[in-house]
C-alpha cells in the first residue's frame, strides 16, 4: 500500500526536488564563479547581441500589439461608466506591473531559452562538453556565467523596451483610433504612474531572467541521448521555464507589492 | 606516470569495469585492446576525471585524481591531453579556431603567436590549408588530426587516444597510425591508446593490455600478446566469434 503510494507520488516529488536543487547548485556554482574566476567578455557580448539585439523584433511586436489591444479593451469597458480618459494610466500600470515582464519573459523562452536548450544539448551529446572538461575549461565559466550575465543586463533592458512600445502605441491607438482626448490622457497616465511601478517591472524582468538562464542551461547540460535527447531537453527547458515565470510571477507580485504597494497613495 | 588500482564502475546494473590494475611509465605507449562496448572508453575517461569510479585510486604523476575537484583537475588535464573517438570538435569555431582553443585558455592573447602555433600544428599533422573550413565540412581523418593538434598544442607530457582509427579507410588508418609514433618519437610523450583496430595496437604501442570481462585479462609486450597460445586472446586477434568455436 505504502509502496504504491510511494511510487505514485512520492518518486515524481523526489525527481522534482532533486531537479530543484540541481538548478539550484548550477546557480550557485555560476554566482560563485561570476565573482571568483575571469569573465569571457567576448562570449559575454555575444551573448548580449544574441539575447538583446537579435530579440529587439519580436519584443517591439510584443510590447506593441499588446499595448494596442489593451489600450482598445480598457476603453470598450471604461467608456460604459464614461471613464475613456483613464484608459492610459490603466495600460500603462498594467504594463509596467505585469504585462511588460510576463509577455517579454515568455517570448524570450520560446527564442533564446530554447536556443540555448539546444545549443548547450547538442555539445553535450556529441562530447562537446567533455572535451571542453579535457582542455581544462569549467563548462559553466566558458557556457553558463556569459549567457546568465548577458541575460541579467539584457532582460531589464527589452523588458522597458516593451513596456515603452507597449504605451506608444497604446497611446497612438487610443488618440488615433478612440479618440480619447490626449492631454486628459496623458494626465490620467502620468498621475496614477509612478516609479515604484518601473521599478517593480524591472525587478520582475532581473528575476524572470535569472530563473530562464539556469533552467535552460540545466536542460542543455544534462540532455541526453542524441537528437531525441537534445528535442526532448529543448522542449522542458521551454515548458519548466514558461511555468517558472507565471507561477513566480504571482509570488513575485504578492512580494514585491509589499515594496511597492500599487495605486495612487 | 599513470598508475590504477582496483578500479571499479557500474552504470546502473551494469559491471563494466571490475577491479582494474594498470600502470604506465614515462614516455612509454600502452594500447588498450579488447572486444566493442568491452569498456575501453569508460577506462579512458577515467584516466582525465570525465567518469568517476565507484571505487578505485587513479594516480597521475603521484597524484590521485579520484577525490579531485572538477576545478583542482584542471591542474591535470592541463598536463594530459585526449583524443576523442568522435573527434569532438567545436562545431562553432574553425579549424584554426579549435586548434588554438586551448592557448587561448590559458591566456595567450598575441594573435601573431597563436597563428605561429596553429601554422606549426597544421604542418605536423599534414593539415596546411584548412585552417578556415568548419568542422562540418572535414572529412573522418581530418577531424581526428585537428581533433590531436588541439590536444596536443599545449604540449602535454601524456595524451590518451580512444579509437583514433575507428571509421577511417586503411590509408588513413596507416596515416594516423604514423602520426601517433611521430608524435611519441618527437614530443617523448606518455600514450594510452584504446582501440580493437589490432594493426593500430601492434603499430603504436611498446606494451599491450587485454581488457576483457572488466578486467586487465593480459599484459605484455606486442611480441608476447603474438606469441601467446591463450585461447581467448588468439580468438580475439584471429578475429574468431564464439558461434565459430562451437
Amino acid at each position: 500500500m505504502f509502496a504504491r503510494i510511494f511510487n505514485a507520488f512520492g518518486r515524481p516529488l523526489l525527481r522534482f526536488i532533486q531537479y530543484l536543487g540541481e538548478v539550484v547548485m548550477l546557480a550557485a556554482d555560476t554566482f560563485q564563479s561570476l565573482f571568483t574566476h575571469r569573465l569571457r567578455w567576448k562570449l559575454f557580448l555575444n551573448q548580449v547581441v544574441e539575447i538583446g539585439l537579435l530579440s529587439q523584433l519580436v519584443v517591439v511586436i510584443t510590447g506593441g500589439f499588446t499595448g494596442a489591444v489593451f489600450s482598445a479593451q480598457t476603453y470598450f469597458q471604461f467608456h460604459k461608466i464614461g471613464m475613456g480618459s483613464a484608459t492610459g494610466a490603466v495600460v500603462s500600470v498594467a504594463l509596467m506591473r505585469e504585462l511588460g515582464p510576463v509577455l517579454t519573459a515568455l517570448m524570450v523562452i520560446g527564442r533564446v531559452g530554447a536556443s540555448m536548450s539546444a545549443e548547450i544539448g547538442t555539445m553535450k551529446v556529441t562530447e562537446q562538453i567533455d572535451a571542453l572538461r579535457a582542455l581544462a575549461v569549467y563548462p559553466t565559466d566558458y557556457l553558463v556565467v556569459p549567457r546568465a550575465l548577458a541575460m541579467m543586463v539584457s532582460m531589464p533592458l527589452l523588458v522597458a523596451e516593451c513596456i515603452a512600445v507597449g504605451i506608444a502605441v497604446g497611446y497612438f491607438v487610443a488618440i488615433s483610433l478612440l479618440e480619447i482626448n490626449g492631454t486628459y490622457y496623458m494626465a490620467n497616465m502620468v498621475r496614477w504612474t509612478r516609479s515604484r511601478d518601473i521599478i517593480m517591472g524591472l525587478s520582475k524582468a532581473f528575476c524572470f531572467g535569472i530563473l530562464i538562464v539556469f533552467i535552460s542551461c540545466h536542460k542543455g547540460l544534462t540532455a541526453r541521448e542524441g537528437a531525441v535527447g537534445v528535442g526532448r531537453a529543448t522542449t522542458e527547458a521551454v515548458v519548466n521555464a514558461s511555468l517558472a515565470v507565471l507561477i513566480s510571477n504571482f509570488f513575485l507580485t504578492m512580494t514585491l507589492n509589499i515594496i511597492y504597494p500599487a495605486g495612487y497613495q | 606516470m599513470i598508475a590504477v588500482h582496483g578500479l571499479e564502475k557500474r552504470l546502473g546494473d551494469q559491471e563494466i569495469l571490475r577491479g582494474i590494475e594498470l600502470d604506465v611509465a614515462h614516455g612509454e605507449t600502452l594500447a588498450i585492446i579488447g572486444r566493442s562496448g568491452g569498456g575501453k572508453s569508460v577506462l579512458l575517461k577515467h584516466l582525465i576525471g570525465l567518469m568517476r569510479p565507484n571505487a578505485g585510486e587513479i594516480w597521475i604523476e603521484g597524484q590521485n585524481i579520484i577525490d579531485m575537484s572538477e576545478r583542482q583537475l584542471a591542474a591535470i588535464r592541463q598536463k594530459v591531453g585526449i583524443l576523442f573517438q568522435g573527434s569532438a570538435l567545436f562545431d562553432s569555431m574553425t579549424v584554426a579556431e579549435n586548434i588554438a582553443f586551448p592557448l587561448r585558455e590559458a591566456g595567450e592573447r598575441d594573435p601573431q603567436v597563436l597563428r605561429k602555433r596553429v601554422s606549426e600544428m597544421l604542418e605536423v599533422m599534414e593539415l596546411q590549408g584548412e585552417e578556415e573550413k568548419m568542422p562540418v565540412n572535414l572529412s573522418g581523418g581530418m577531424k581526428k588530426r585537428v581533433g590531436l593538434a588541439r590536444s596536443i598544442i599545449r604540449q602535454p607530457s601524456c595524451i590518451l587516444y580512444d579509437e583514433p582509427t575507428s571509421g577511417l579507410d586503411p590509408v588513413v588508418s596507416d596515416s594516423i597510425n604514423k602520426l601517433i609514433r611521430r608524435l611519441q618519437q618527437r614530443l617523448g610523450v606518455t600514450g594510452i591508446v584504446v582501440t580493437h583496430d589490432m594493426k593500430n595496437a601492434f603499430h603504436v604501442a611498446d606494451r599491450i593490455a587485454y581488457l576483457h570481462d572488466g578486467r586487465i585479462y593480459f599484459h605484455g609486450t606486442p611480441a608476447e600478446l603474438r606469441s601467446s597460445d591463450d585461447q581467448l586472446i588468439q580468438d580475439f586477434l584471429l578475429g574468431r566469434s564464439e558461434r565459430e568455436n562451437l
